[in-house]
């Protein structure tokens, strides 16, 4: 057992770090970030990078030849990202367009569509969004209730999207609607590509109970999309969708935030009614646990990293990763705060320990437990693919949408 | 990045797991647990016949010469089956303190027998209901004698020599020392222990005045049993996790085969949710175990570390899966007849075994402390 590269890889990694050397600035520390910009300025600097990388041949590595990609390994494109993290550059923007909405093009898309779009999606000209969730359809997206109506050669959209990131400043997004409500609710959905600028497209943002703005609601009103633009048959909307919700899963990960050692910083520092918080026995407790997951975390995708190195398909282990680290953003945000006893209510970067991370980590913890697939869907999802167990009983299995019984 | 058994080891593996599905099935577990066996000894046999005794003690001392990672395969094929063999004690613990504190003529002497299966060995720490440490042990080595009571030794009365963790009268952490005894002498007396898991033997050893001698330098005897700690903790994490996945398996098994309120239990959330837990807790145990046999086989700089995560989330996943087992079966899962017992009473007994979840908690804490601090 190792951690080392095989030659090619080593010889792709000393590639990709003398790229990375030449066009960007390495990070001092782990946790040296970019300067802050403004909206604008921070998309155009987004934009400059990921153009950059696609010159260079960096960006969308696995992707296929013929369309802009270059044809790399699944453990070329892990090392590329595995160095990038080591400098300062942006991301953020290009996540869920690359990372999901593409690919679902490069699955289901005509050949026009991946002539049209593939290439300035690499190149960092448009970007993409992903528009599945809604009010009436979380978990349960299949319940889903904006439409779409063939007029002639084209369809009109009208509804309302919810979380969608970056639609404000997105060129593109694939919308699934519903094109036939007659029928049972995963029968009678489609998948378009939808210009982000059409007329009838609005974007709002959504203020999240953290405070802080980072997703939207978008409406359709009237929105016009040529029949052209439809990916995969009409009906066939669901198995286009799970294409991009695999992706999601993949996408979706990390979780980040603060861990047990600054926990272990906080609580060298944090003084309780008796003594130092590191000589109290529940608070070592929780470094043990803590540290135990995030280390199980790490040596998981090891392992999965390995059988992408070997070039075999990795096992279903990947898929504890947000069950874990989601529930353990949040639990250790607020067990960091109760180190700071009452102190600990207190959400100001100037007072509160480590500039508020904890208190910042225990809000978000909270959305991240439910983004991209909620800790009960992804129990599910290991109950049902790695252990084999039935799907729940579905009452609206084979009801037509239209005769449903509607909650709020 | 090669983060993986090689296929020798799975080779290995693959054997190890034929020769216990075919002579080590729940039959065997239940006859130990109902007899006055001590344990299998038709299996143990078998296993020493493979020469697994002596896969990590090296060829000139009569083994294998294989390494760490191998008896980390062999390590999860016996924990699968809840095989009631002393391959721990003798194996893990007392063929691994030999190796690590013995004098040459120490190694010549009893690991050649260890790793031919002719001896079983063991490691006696505890003294009662207290943690082991240089404050509570008081058995004493004075003169070559060896004086004092040692219980639960796990096979105490089946081994024929232990390693024995004893009090030599040095300050702090200096009180303690390791010694070897054979058990067959006088001066011995051994008392089988009623426990939580009759199908793992242990025994009360008293010693009034036994032939012992020292082995390791005196007063390194804490130093020297807490190493052998954190290799024994590796390996039985894989035994911990193979354990864990029976009990899982046997868990997603009946909530197929179990209908109630007209349907398969496992289409409720309820129990969908128990089971996908397990393989959480199962994975990241898996996952720090591969870390630790990594530490443990390149003797690593994070091996203390290591060990404990990997020994911290074993524990935890095996309990869980045990104890949910049960309860996912319900009133079948808590009668005599099931085969769910063994692995309660297992993952309970392997919890305990090398020191609780409190010993293995603060020693992790105190290691992770030393290196923020560094």
């Amino acid at each position: 057992m190792d951690f080392n590269d095989t030659q090619e890889e080593a010889a792709y990694r000393a590639e990709v770090r003398k790229w990375l050397d030449a066009n960007a600035k390495r990070k001092a520390s782990k946790k040296d970030t970019l300067d802050a910009l403004s909206g604008a300025d921070a998309l155009q600097r987004a934009k400059d990078w990921q153009r950059k990388k696609a010159e260079a041949g960096f960006a969308c590595i696995t992707w296929p030849k013929e369309y802009g990609g270059q044809g790399g390994t699944s453990i070329q494109s892990v090392i590329y990202s595995q160095e990038e993290a080591n400098y300062l550059v942006p991301t953020g923007f290009y996540d869920i367009g690359l990372g999901m909405c593409i690919p679902t093009v490069l699955a289901w898309g005509t050949e026009e569509h991946k002539a049209r779009y593939v290439g300035p999606a690499i190149r960092g000209e448009e970007i993409w969004c992903q528009l599945f969730s809604e009010p009436a359809g979380g978990s349960d997206v299949a319940g889903l209730r904006t439409r779409a109506e063939k007029d002639g050669d084209e369809w009109v959209i009208n509804g309302q999207k919810v979380w969608t990131s970056g639609a404000h400043y997105c060129d593109y997004g694939i919308v699934v609607v519903r094109t036939d409500p007659t029928v049972p609710k995963h029968k009678g959905l489609t998948m378009f590509i939808v210009d982000m600028k059409s007329p009838g497209v609005e974007v709002r943002p959504i203020r999240q109970m953290s405070g802080e703005a980072n997703f939207n609601e978008v409406f359709f009103t009237d929105v016009r999309v040529p029949d052209s633009d439809r990916l995969g048959q009409p009906g066939d909307g669901w198995k286009v969708a799970l294409t991009t919700l695999m992706n999601e899963r993949l996408a979706v990960g990390g979780g980040g935030g603060a861990d047990w050692s600054e926990l272990v910083d906080l609580a060298r520092d944090a003084e309780l009614a008796d003594g130092p918080a590191i000589n109290n026995g529940a608070v070592r407790e929780r470094i043990a646990q803590w540290y135990v997951e995030t280390q199980g975390l790490k040596y998981t995708k090891f392992r999965t990293l390995t059988a992408l190195s070997k070039g075999q398909t990795p096992g279903p282990e990947s898929s504890i990763s947000k069950i874990v680290s989601a529930p353990k953003m949040q639990e250790l945000g607020s067990f960091a705060m109760d180190l700071q006893d009452i102190g600990g209510i207190i959400r100001d970067r100037d007072i509160s320990a480590q500039n508020a991370t904890f208190q910042n980590q225990w809000f978000g913890g909270a959305g991240y437990r439910i983004a991209g697939g909620t800790d009960e869907i992804l129990r599910n999802i290991v109950a049902e693919r790695v252990l084999g167990l039935p799907q729940d009983i579905r009452v609206d299995k084979n009801v037509p949408f239209n005769e449903m019984p509607k909650g709020k | 990045m090669n983060f993986d058994f090689s296929d020798d080891q799975k080779m290995l593996k693959e054997q190890v797991s034929k020769f216990l599905s075919d002579k080590c099935g729940y039959d065997v577990v239940r006859r130990v647990l109902e007899s006055d066996e001590l344990y299998a000894e038709d299996v143990w046999k078998g296993l020493v016949e493979m020469g697994l005794t002596g896969t990590a003690i090296p060829e000139e001392y009569g083994g294998l010469g294989l390494g760490a990672l191998e008896l980390c395969v062999v390590a999860e094929e016996l924990g699968r089956v809840a095989a009631p063999v002393p391959f721990s004690s003798s194996v893990f613990l007392a063929t691994e303190a030999i190796k690590l504190a013995g004098s040459e003529e120490q190694k010549q002497k009893y690991l050649p027998k260890l790793a031919a299966g002719e001896i079983i060995g063991t490691l006696a720490m505890a003294e009662g209901t207290n943690a082991p440490s240089p404050r509570t042990v008081k058995a004493s080595l004075k003169g070559g004698k060896l004086t004092g009571t040692k219980m639960p030794v796990p096979d105490g009365e089946i081994a024929d020599i232990a390693v024995v963790l004893v009090n030599t009268g040095g300050s702090g952490d200096k009180a303690l020392s390791l010694a070897i005894v054979e058990l067959n002498g006088s001066g011995i007396s051994k008392e089988q222990l009623k426990t939580i898991d009759p199908t793992r033997g242990q025994a009360a050893l008293k010693f009034d005045g036994a032939a012992a001698e020292l082995m390791g330098a005196e007063g390194e005897g804490w130093d020297l049993v807490r190493r052998v700690l954190d290799g024994a903790a590796v390996w039985t994490a894989f035994e911990q996790v193979g354990g864990a996945e029976t009990a899982m398996w046997m868990a997603r098994d009946y909530a197929l085969e179990r209908y109630a309120f007209g349907r398969q239990i496992g289409s409720y959330q309820a129990i969908k949710h128990k089971l996908a837990d397990m393989y959480v807790k199962i994975e990241l145990a898996r996952s720090n175990s591969y870390y630790g046999a990594m530490m443990l086989n390149d003797n690593g700089a994070e091996l203390v570390e290591a060990a404990a995560a990997a020994r911290i989330s074993a524990t935890q996943a095996y309990i869980y899966a045990a104890q949910e087992n049960i309860q996912t079966h319900g009133g079948i899962g808590y009668t005599w007849e099931a085969n769910t017992q063994f692995f309660y009473r297992r993952a309970k007994l392997l919890a305990l075994s090398l020191g609780s979840p409190l010993y293995w908690r603060e020693r992790l804490v105190t290691q992770l402390e030393a290196r923020n601090a560094a």
